[in-house]
């Protein structure tokens, strides 16, 4: 692929109570995101493994968001979000030390009635990750 | 010639330990040799490279190879040892995942050459004398063929096909008699097969597992260079990132005995896709915060976190193709 025809593929974990709820949202209110989005639904952030993104970027994915319910308190199973929460920033850690750019990651906070948050957070990324080029986790091999 | 199974051990990218494993065998080792003919073992044994290339096409029963891949050498011997055996056993975790010196795929070949031979405080090479690449060194006015140092280490299975993996860093006695006798037994298990070692986890057969909480909970990571552990207290809920939980048992529970973490050698459970995954997903979720800034704070305290989750795995991660891509 040449990077003059790069279209960055993001793959999203959006959890059923909020996020995924917001994408709902923003598609039944005829917002317009960029189609570059794979959403995957799950029932809750704390269900995203990390193994679930390290697999999402093996696979092709340029850039990975996890979205969830708003911390404190807006998880519908109480603490599934601030168990995300300190997953994701031990993985942004991780990320770092290997050498993988931290705007290939995101974990956002968007709640059911934020549908302008999630196409803004789609667009910002996109623009990154045309700006950073593709990730290049499949084809090389030595 | 007697019909006895000939064995075969060689050793690659690897520290020494695993052949000290086998030794460590102690008495039982004189049974082994009673019921096996030894073929080829560089470190205890006089036998040459020619005479395992004369020898016909699988009539070698077993060869336990250890350590990574690393120089142009070792994957010549072991393809040779590939053809001429029935069986090629992985032993211990360099062969099975790429043990520590996998933890240098984190960097370049020149990156790590450079480092090596230049720049370490200890190392005085004014003439910045380089392993030749090319394969040859030249000795006086002799050309000799030296082998070469590859891209990257990589586990044994990538370069041959493996039968079963025998892990740990090294493998214990109990580990390797246990696997000698799987062998031995004629009822072999399904290729690709870790044997000898537990389907359990460590914190299963460890003695300090009746002292974990059901929902272990921890202010900071301590580290064992500054925190003296109690002896009557599960490691991890005093705070120490002991690896127990997602790493397979079968040692014994031997550091933890020591007052030491588990730093996951006999690597991971048969259901984990990716150890070090795993590994960061509980160590965070068991840190008792719920606001970013001060999980970060407690988090920015871990010196080396890959060095933590993939001491012994890097090499087979999920990430292993973007390191390609990442490392310059």
């Amino acid at each position: 692929m040449s990077t003059n025809n790069y279209e960055p593929r993001i793959v999203v974990f959006a959890c059923n109570w909020c996020s995924y709820a917001a994408i709902d949202l923003a598609g039944t209110s005829r917002k317009l995101y960029p189609p570059n989005v794979r959403v995957i639904r799950v029932m809750c952030s704390g269900r995203v493994d990390p193994q679930f993104v390290l697999e999402a970027f093996k696979n092709g994915a340029d850039g990975v968001i996890v979205a969830g319910c708003r911390p404190p308190s807006d998880c519908h199973y109480i603490n599934g979000n601030i168990k995300a929460l300190r997953r994701f920033t031990l993985f942004k850690r991780l990320l770092e030390e290997l050498g993988i750019e931290k705007e290939r990651f995101r974990l956002e906070w968007i709640s059911a009635a934020e549908a302008d948050k999630w196409v803004r957070v789609v667009n910002e990324m996109l623009e990154e990750l045309r700006r950073l080029g593709p990730l290049k986790a499949e084809a090389v091999s030595v | 010639m007697n019909n006895r199974p000939k064995v075969a051990f060689y050793w690659c990218a690897s520290c020494g330990g695993c052949e000290e494993a086998v030794v460590d065998l102690a008495e039982k080792i004189i049974d082994v040799v009673s019921l096996v003919d030894i073929v080829f073992w560089p470190v205890a044994m006089d036998y040459k490279l020619s005479d395992v290339e004369a020898l016909p096409d699988n009539s070698i029963t077993v060869s336990f190879i250890n350590g990574g891949i690393r120089l142009s050498e070792h994957e010549k011997v072991v393809r040779l040892l590939r053809q001429k055996s029935k069986l090629v056993v992985a032993y211990g975790a360099c062969a099975c995942w790429g043990g520590i010196p996998g933890l240098a795929n984190q960097y370049s070949r020149e990156e790590i050459l450079e480092r090596v031979y230049l720049t370490t405080p200890t190392t005085a090479n004014p003439e910045k004398i380089m392993p030749p690449q090319d394969g040859y060194a030249k000795l006086g006015d002799v050309k000799i063929e030296v082998p070469t140092f590859l891209p990257e280490l990589k586990p044994l299975d990538e370069v041959i096909d493996v039968d079963y993996y025998i892990p740990g860093c090294p493998p214990t006695p109990e580990v390797t008699w246990n696997a000698i006798n799987v062998l031995l037994s004629g009822k072999l298990p399904d290729k690709g097969t870790v044997i000898g070692a537990s389907n359990r986890s460590l914190c299963d057969e460890c003695p300090l597992n009746k002292t974990k909480p059901e929902n272990v909970l921890i202010k900071e990571f301590k580290r064992v260079v500054n925190y003296s552990p109690r002896a009557d207290t599960c490691l991890l809920a005093q705070g120490l990132p002991c690896l127990g939980p997602v790493t397979r048992g079968g040692c014994g529970a031997l550091c933890v005995k020591a007052n030491m973490p588990c730093t996951g050698c006999f690597g991971p459970l048969e259901n984990i896709h990716d150890y070090g995954g795993k590994a960061l997903s509980f160590l965070a979720s068991i840190l008792d915060y719920e606001n970013e800034e001060e999980i970060k704070r407690e988090i920015s305290k871990l010196p080396d976190v890959s060095g933590l989750i993939y001491k012994y795995t890097l090499p087979k991660s999920l990430l292993k193709n973007l390191l390609r891509s990442v490392r310059k």
